[in-house]
């Protein structure tokens, strides 16, 4: 996984509730294998109309947003089907951090598993957010792993919180599959105890 | 003597399965059941980029679902080769790695929340995780299942655990008689326009309370299946005797001695009273209708005998804003009456209602009717045994009588991912769980309903009440 440690860009707004994964990523791309142009999908039937055309209104094809590497969205972001290839979308068109009031449980594991960093704000503090990179399109915001930090384009400075565990993945780029590869023998005595339980 | 803190199903359950914690909170927990399905190739990606291997390949189950068209069961018919590589590679996969496939031919084949508990290897007291976030169903045996995202399954693969944060707990009780035409659709549809679609988020749901209680089995997969839609990973209801009559003689349940000391174990699972859950939600089972949805979010449900809501009346702009737009998404207007809205397609079938018991209750209206003219209706099986007992029935007559395409089990039309969508504008009354915009196709419009409402709207060529057609008192 790639590292996660200062991530500074303009903030590209998607203010609206209960967008769930299907916006993001229609199913019709699901087959896609890992290492296909995801970005190039993400929120295919907003951003695009069917004959391939751009909907000027949509954020991502404002030219001030288009290369934003963080989002600001409204309540429940990425509720609905577990697809991780949503957070692929994300990740490859290059969103590097997430900024919402609640997110899609699944979602937000598939982030910190991925690199696409989910950072809980406060409804209140998202809502000016979006209202400053409305006003000021080209407002830079930051957000700062290792000082769990979000600050604003007004230079406001906002406290987040994230698993201190997962944190570390993403400062270092490492995987959790290695470290729990090294229980092995913890692993194995469960199953020993757990047979015997069960039968 | 003090006695022990009062523990829920689901911290039985939770407690059971502890291999390790670590020193941020998170619990390292071992997999009973490990379900996969064709869109499971990327995780086998991962874990041979690392030269990794199956922990415990006896402890997966795989079955084709999501990439199959339902109108073949050979994979070389898949005219899309993406797609086929889709069902291919899973076959490769359980042949290279020594786990279970139901496959095309085997007579098992189906979605795979309709064959984990079809074959018993869901069962009370498991954790059962699955790419899908429909594994909520299998909580209804009472199990705590779950769905993943893709790299979790490839670590579940590789060490038959997963790390979690304990989630929080909610119990939602239903209490009281359910009426007549009303089904568990109706009720999961009703919970979820009461609480919201993130009305539970970092929750796992326990479903208790007479009208639960009450429920068949099948019921109470559908109620479990939606569990999602409504933002938790997981619901579940207590084992109890439809349970264990359900299970009992299922090809992977315990037999015999081993069944006796099983029911044993499953009987202590329940919730120890005075157990304490962080939120509960009271429902009246008499309150609920027929129920149907007219947005895209789940929670967007109405009464069949209510109205399409009126922007006008929202709570504030935000709120207005996002009904608008669903409103001109789904081409209705406000307060149109939902019994005269018009469809173009009827879907029964899916994880949420594509069991023997959905199919028996759409053909009670389709027996005798006819597909109102201009109207397109299929009914997808969950599975191949599914399948088979609807046609020792007779069940597949009265819908081919009735006009209804009688197909091959999948997942088909709820996601569309093998190819099987609505055209855009197109509006379909569905048996599914997700009125997403673009669920079912781009542009495409869905109302959610249950499998007895959609087979009414298939001879009506409307949405209709179904009690209607029952006779009954509106």
């Amino acid at each position: 996984m790639e590292r996660f440690q200062v991530v500074r860009s303009v903030a590209v707004p998607f203010p609206k509730s209960n967008i769930d994964t299907d916006q993001i990523l229609p199913a019709r791309f699901l087959h896609l294998p890992r290492d296909a142009d995801h970005g190039a999908c993400l929120f295919r039937d907003l951003r695009y109309r069917p004959d391939g055309s751009e909907i000027e209104e949509f954020p991502l094809n404002r030219p001030v947003w288009r290369t934003g590497r963080i989002a600001l969205c409204g309540d429940n972001f990425g509720c609905g089907s577990s697809r991780e290839n949503a957070v692929w979308a994300m990740h490859g068109h290059g969103f590097r951090a997430v900024i919402a009031p609640s997110f899609g449980d699944i979602f937000a594991q598939n982030g910190l598993k991925n690199g696409l960093l989910p950072v809980r704000l406060l409804a209140g503090t998202v809502a000016m957010m979006i209202a400053q990179a409305e006003t000021d399109p080209q407002g830079e915001v930051t957000v700062d792993l290792q000082a769990q930090t979000v600050t604003a384009a007004d230079g406001s400075v906002h406290d987040f919180e994230i698993d201190p565990f997962a944190r570390r993945c993403l400062l270092e780029g490492i995987d959790e599959l290695a470290f729990t590869l090294g229980h092995d023998e913890e692993i194995a005595a469960f199953e020993r105890r757990f047979g015997r339980e069960n039968s | 003597m003090s006695a022990a803190t009062p523990r829920t199903m689901f911290d039985k359950i939770w407690d059971r399965h502890r291999v390790l914690e670590r020193e941020d909170g998170q619990t390292l927990l071992y997999v009973d059941c490990h379900l996969l399905h064709d869109g499971t190739a990327p995780a086998f990606e991962m874990l041979k980029a690392r030269g990794v291997r199956l922990r415990a390949p006896e402890r997966a189950f795989a079955t084709p679902d999501h990439y199959m068209p339902t109108d073949t069961r050979v994979a070389a018919d898949i005219p899309n080769p993406a797609l086929r590589e889709m069902v291919v590679s899973l076959e490769r996969n359980a042949a290279a790695e020594g786990f279970t496939l139901f496959g095309l031919q085997d007579g098992r084949q189906g979605i795979v929340h309709v064959v984990g508990p079809e074959e018993g290897l869901s069962q009370p007291g498991m954790i059962i995780v699955c790419g899908d976030s429909h594994t909520s169903t299998h909580g209804a045996l009472g199990a705590l299942a779950f769905g993943i995202g893709m790299t979790e399954v490839a670590h579940v693969l590789a060490t038959q655990c997963l790390w979690q944060r304990k989630p929080k707990t909610m119990r939602i009780t239903v209490d009281g008689e359910l009426g007549a035409g009303v089904t568990a659709k109706d009720v999961i549809l009703h919970v979820i326009a009461t609480i919201g679609t993130a009305g539970a988020t970092g929750h796992v749901v326990e479903y208790a309370g007479s009208a639960v209680r009450g429920l068949t089995m099948e019921g109470r997969l559908t109620l479990c299946n939606m569990s999602i839609e409504a933002g938790a990973r997981a619901g579940m209801v207590a084992p109890d005797e439809t349970t264990f009559a359900y299970l009992a003689g299922r090809p992977r349940a315990p037999q015999g001695a081993e069944w006796d000391r099983a029911v044993g174990r499953w009987r202590d699972l329940r919730s120890d009273p005075g157990a304490r859950f962080d939120a509960e939600v009271a429902i009246d089972a008499a309150e609920v209708a027929p129920t149907v949805t007219w947005g895209t979010s789940p929670q967007e449900a109405v009464p069949v005998h209510g109205c399409v809501p009126d922007p006008a009346t929202a709570p504030g702009a935000e709120r207005r804003a996002a009904m608008e737009e669903m409103l001109d998404y789904m081409g209705l207007e406000p307060g149109q009456r939902i019994e005269e809205i018009a469809v173009d397609r009827v879907f029964i079938g899916s994880c949420t209602n594509g069991r023997i018991e959905d199919l028996r209750a759409a053909a009670t209206i389709a027996r005798g009717r006819r597909v109102a003219a201009g109207v397109t209706a299929w009914v997808v099986p969950g599975s191949a045994p599914v399948k088979r007992q609807a046609e020792a029935e007779g069940l597949d007559r009265i819908f081919r009588e009735a006009g209804f395409a009688w197909r091959e089990a999948g997942c088909s039309m709820c996601i569309g991912t093998n190819g099987e969508i609505a055209a855009p504008g197109e509006r379909v009354a569905s048996t599914s769980n997700r009125n997403f915009r673009g669920r079912q196709g781009p542009g495409a419009r869905t109302h959610l309903m249950s499998p007895a409402m959609a087979a009414a709207a298939a001879v009506t060529g409307r949405i209709t009440d179904v009690r209607r057609l029952l006779g009954k008192t509106v």
